[in-house]
């Protein structure tokens, strides 16, 4: 756990739709908000294009957070992808809360391209969640740690 | 095993500063794939992009890596930098240094190890590109324009100019939008009327332009170049190639309790009428609501004295179906409605009016044939109180109004204090202001004339209240400049009342997938260098519905969008995305989920001898049709086989990105 | 039961004479006594084989995806809550409804070596979703199996989150990846299981690592859901007995809570919860406040 080992650093994913989110992104770059370099965006058209496969991919994998933003709802590029993703990713979740991982190493936000504060402001937050909750243990493929 | 080669772009110091490019480069040398890599100041310029080709030439690259800004600033440039030099230009990745590591991260050493990871990320993703082709689809040379105000006027008569067909829907029985309604226009003072109408009879004229008036747009289908529009025209109970707009019918019509719209509903209008004079098409419509005998059965006066035998009580709404390559949307504006901020007393005194109404009173073919007489006792104001900025510039939080500035009231109520002051030497105008916004072409030489010329005296301050006592309106509110309350005893008081989109820009936008802002205005695809297109491909703005503007802005941007609509539809055919989704026969199932969730209809089902390895057999199975997909993916997370796949962001392609970044 | 089946056996062998189906889908006897299984029946000499009865408790639906590719019609038995089953697949056109000649079954509840089975507990219905004739009795239309079927999920959802994972463990642990449950599932019907497919990424055969298990099982139950009727054969057939239907009982629970009571294959709407919205749907975050409260 965090406490065991000062030097360990979480490994989040964040899939942003290519129209809102990625662009809010870019809109906390252009504006220098920080948020830690922990966070590494993955470009989708939608957010509706996230395969839960990715997200349990990414558990697996040694992430210890995984958050996805999209348009938000009524605002989706493609008129209603972000509302299937909202139902799909709620399941997802539901499933995952019920096997007994922690509900907040995954997290839902909706995030407009003009909204780089927001994204900002929301990645600190899942950060500091991560740190909080720290290592993922109870997802990860053991074979895939680093030593 | 794929030749890849990564370019990492200082971008001068705004990624060098915070980033080691030359680490990154280095390290990226040891990636499995790569075979080239190196680091230069400006990727994206001139001698950047030859640095590339040169080295995709030298080393035989089958894909590069370019590690700078976000790819929405210059992925295209570079996949032109790699087609240029024989590359297929989707076997181009961008890792995003700039926005998203070198601009937020303050440590240098963090912010190369994740630029180090995007970059690892970048070309794993790029292992598994494959080379895409880019599909055409044929462009429709005709263009919708949804509104028939100034801005619809003009774009339509842009395009039309090139030679293009164009619709010109309007929600009224006429064109002509809110200009037709003004009075006179500043700051030159001409008569709006005058100016406005010869465009009008110019649109109607013009062959290639067809006005279908009282219709609204339904549906729209499609996409850039491919649109289909199902529009509805409204029964006007009067047969449009019959009736010669004689106004014969206007005296004989027994209802006379219908509102006239054209005139801010401040008289009445017979149930069957033209809403205005210059009409376009000058033709009448009957008003179902007010029609006797629509709503009893009993009456038929109109029929019995139209000698063109226009009147059709019978007639049913239309629906048409039309397809077009480009729309233009120039839904307009109305005023708000003033009466919740409840301080101006606008609902409870017919003294009370907003500019608008204001128009229409000093206007010849207004209610009071262009007489200035306030609306309780028609009698003529001596001291008249304009009030700027009502339900403008209001705090968000508070909800009493807009956030914006309307932007135009500044400058029409100079005009109607100058053209009152003229008119009638002997009545006192003041004006409440938080700031006189002048800034455009003789605007503040015209405000200035206003206060100098017409003596009209400009109070800084706002209104907190206006009460009627006897037949005068009290106005209260601070003078900020000498600091003092002041109370006029006014005959009549204007409200500069704010602008908002006309209401059925909602669904417009909706139905178009055209991304609006929180106040309703149409977004432009980007706020400085693409103002008057929308982020949805082959969707125009023209006016009002983009944000707060005048006439001659509107104007101006109406050309602008027609200017863009022309060189549409000047292509005969339009390059699709490539990016699109496509079922792999062999897995799917054919169980129509995909289906359900494809927002453009794009998915349809066949029955076809599907063969591969051990298979030959008729099944049902999943096509994408590539010029109608959009690239979302909802359908590839919606098939459980993983049939369902999306060129340009695989399954395969984003998941070695997860793995490349978590591990 | 016995004269259910009985007469069930007369109209088979009836409508095999006369042509109108070309075979039988049904039951056989196996070795041991509870020991029923699925069988294929073309002639009436076979048919004397054929049973209906209390041990009948497989879901026949998913053998007729590929019965339905053969000449001819099949004749198929389906308890009430199979039509479920078999209409859910129609719904998914991966069954045509003409190839089929579809006799229900009046049931009063199946059982095997341990008692009523899971799903007859908390009988879902008594009613055909589709059937061309019905065979029952007075008896087999009385309401049986009344308890709560969404009690065992209840139970986990009032533990702890730690609870939760260290009973799905202790479960989860024992799979085998014997691919039963998937194999049987009338939903799990993909021409090639993702976890067969080299390219999707995810393909395994055993479970490796403490993960893969959960994986495998998460996107299990997630691939089926809103189509999954909880027939409850992924649980009847494992051999491990890990109680899997309490995944699927779970998603079908959350999604008739948040999107509106929905039973797959009931209906004509092909649509289900994961293919559809509303504009006011909850927010993911509901999970995260669902759990706090």
């Amino acid at each position: 756990m965090s406490v065991n080992n000062p030097n360990w650093k979480p490994k989040i994913v964040a899939f942003c739709c290519n129209w809102c989110s990625y662009a809010g992104a870019d809109l906390a770059g252009s504006g220098r908000m920080n948020y830690p370099a922990d966070v590494k965006i993955i470009r989708v058209p939608c957010s509706c294009r996230v395969n839960p496969l990715f997200i349990l991919r990414a558990f697996e994998r040694g992430a210890d957070g995984v958050i996805i933003c999209g348009c938000h709802p009524g605002d989706c590029h493609y008129t209603s992808g972000n509302y299937y993703a909202r139902r799909r990713l709620t399941m997802l979740f539901s499933l995952l809360d019920y096997l007994g991982i922690e509900r907040d190493r995954t997290r839902v936000e909706w995030v407009s391209a003009a909204e780089g504060a927001k994204f900002a402001k929301t990645m600190n937050e899942f950060v500091e969640t991560i740190y909080s909750l720290g290592e993922n243990r109870k997802l990860s493929d053991i074979r895939c740690k680093k030593s | 095993m794929q030749k890849i080669g990564v370019f990492v772009c200082w971008c001068g110091s705004n990624i060098a500063g915070t980033v080691d490019v030359e680490a990154v480069a280095e390290a990226m040398k040891t990636v499995p794939g790569v075979v080239f890599s190196t680091h230069y100041q400006y990727m994206c310029s001139a001698a950047g992009q030859k640095l590339i080709a040169d080295a995709i030439h030298e080393h035989h690259l089958d894909g590069i890596v370019v590690a700078s800004c976000s790819p929405r600033m210059h992925e295209n440039t570079f996949r032109k930098t790699a087609e240029a030099a024989g590359l297929n230009p989707y076997m181009v990745e961008i890792a995003n240094i700039r926005e998203q590591c070198s601009w937020i991260h303050k440590d240098k050493e963090e912010g190369t190890a994740k630029a180090i990871v995007l970059a690892k990320a970048a070309v794993a993703k790029l292992l598994h590109n494959k080379p895409l082709t880019a599909g055409t689809s044929a462009v429709t040379k005709r263009c919708l324009v949804i509104g028939g105000g100034i801005a619809g006027i003009q774009t339509a008569l842009d395009v039309a100019d090139a030679g293009y067909e164009v619709d010109i829907v309007e929600q009224r029985p006429t064109i002509g939008g809110r200009m037709a309604q003004l009075d006179k226009t500043f700051p030159t003072l001409d008569c709006s009327a005058c100016i406005l109408t010869p465009k009008m009879v110019e649109a109607a004229q013009n062959e290639k332009i067809n006005i279908i008036s009282y219709a609204k747009v339904e549906k729209v289908d499609g996409f850039v170049g491919n649109f289909r529009a199902t529009i509805r025209k409204k029964a006007r109970c009067v047969d449009e190639t019959k009736c010669t707009g004689c106004s014969l019918y206007m005296n004989k019509c027994p209802s006379k309790k219908g509102k006239d719209e054209f005139n801010m509903e401040m008289n009445n209008r017979p149930a069957i009428y033209i809403p205005f004079a210059q009409a376009i098409p000058n033709v009448a419509v009957i008003d179902p609501e007010q029609c006797v005998k629509l709503k009893t059965g009993k009456c038929g006066l109109c029929q019995k004295v139209c000698t063109a035998g226009a009147i059709d009580y019978t007639q049913q709404d239309e629906l048409m179906e039309r397809e077009y390559g480009a729309i233009v949307v120039a839904t307009g504006f109305k005023p708000i409605d003033p009466s919740p901020l409840n301080e101006y007393g606008y609902a409870e005194n017919a003294d009370v009016i907003t500019s608008l109404e204001l128009e229409r009173l000093m206007n010849a073919a207004g209610p009071t044939k262009g007489t200035l007489l306030r609306p309780s006792d028609l009698k003529h104001p001596h001291e008249i109180v304009f009030i700027q900025c009502v339900g403008s510039r209001c705090d968000e939080n508070t909800k009493r109004g807009k956030p914006y500035c309307s932007k135009i009231c500044c400058m029409y109520t100079a005009k109607h204090a100058m053209l009152i002051r003229d008119k009638y030497p002997d009545t006192k105008v003041h004006v409440f202001y938080i700031d006189v916004r002048t800034p455009g072409k003789n605007f503040d030489e015209f405000y200035r004339r206003a206060v100098e010329q017409y003596g009209v005296d400009y109070i800084k301050g706002m209104v907190g209240k206006v009460a009627r006592e006897g037949d005068k309106l009290m106005v209260r509110g601070s003078d900020l400049i000498s600091n003092q309350q002041v109370e006029i005893a006014a005959d009549l008081v204007v409200l500069a009342t704010a602008i908002e989109p006309d209401p059925s820009a909602r669904s417009i936008g909706t139905m178009l997938t055209a991304s609006m802002d929180t106040n309703d205005f149409f977004t432009e695809a980007h706020a400085k260098l693409r103002p008057v297109e929308s982020p949805t491909a082959g969707i125009f703005l023209s006016g009002v519905a983009q944000g707060p503007k005048d006439v001659p802005e509107t104007v101006a941007q109406a050309s602008a969008a027609a200017a863009k609509v022309i060189g549409l539809l000047a292509k005969d055919h339009l390059v699709t995305n490539p990016c699109v989704a496509g079922s792999d026969e062999l897995l799917c199932n054919g169980c129509s989920q995909c289906e359900k969730v494809c927002p453009y209809g794009a998915i349809t089902y066949v029955d076809k001898e599907v063969r591969g390895p051990g298979v030959r057999e008729v099944r049902r199975v999943a096509q994408v049709n590539p010029a109608v997909c959009q690239g979302c993916g909802a359908c590839t997370v919606t098939c459980p086989s993983g049939a369902m796949d999306l060129k340009g962001f695989t399954n395969q392609q984003i998941m070695a990105e997860v793995d490349a970044i978590c591990l | 039961m016995q004269e259910i089946m009985n007469r069930m056996k007369a109209r088979a062998i009836a409508l095999l004479a006369d042509g109108t189906v070309s075979r039988v889908m049904g039951w056989e006897k196996g070795e041991g006594e509870y020991d029923w299984s699925p069988a294929l029946f073309e002639n009436a000499e076979e048919m004397e084989a054929f049973v209906y009865g209390d041990y009948a408790g497989a879901n026949l639906s998913k053998y007729c995806l590929k019965l339905g590719k053969l000449e001819g019609k099949t004749l198929v038995i389906l308890k009430p809550c199979d039509t479920l089953s078999f209409k859910q697949l129609i719904h998914e056109h991966r069954l045509e409804r003409e190839k089929f000649y579809i006799i229900g079954a009046g049931c009063t509840g199946m059982k095997d070596e341990k008692g009523a089975l899971l799903k007859c507990n908390a009988c879902k219905s008594k009613e055909f979703a589709i059937y061309d004739e019905i065979i029952d009795s007075e008896e087999s239309r009385k309401p049986t199996g009344v308890m709560d079927r969404m009690a065992g999920v209840a139970d986990l959802e009032q533990m702890t989150a730690q609870e939760r994972y260290d009973f799905w463990q202790g479960e989860l642990s024992r799979c085998i990846r014997c691919n039963a449950c998937r194999n049987v599932c009338p939903a799990c019907t993909c021409i090639k299981c993702v976890f067969d497919n080299p390219a999707s990424g995810v393909q395994s055969k055993a479970p490796v690592t403490s993960f893969e298990e959960n994986m495998f099982h998460i996107i299990r139950a997630y691939h089926v859901a809103g189509r999954c009727t909880d027939c409850g054969e992924c649980s009847r057939v494992c051999p491990q007995n890990i109680p899997l239907h309490l995944l699927n009982r779970k998603l079908i629970k959350d999604m008739n809570e948040l999107y509106g009571e929905y039973q797959a294959g009931e209906g004509d709407e092909e649509r289900t919860p994961l293919t559809s919205y509303t504009k006011e749907d909850a927010e993911p975050g509901i999970v995260h406040e669902r759990g706090r409260a």
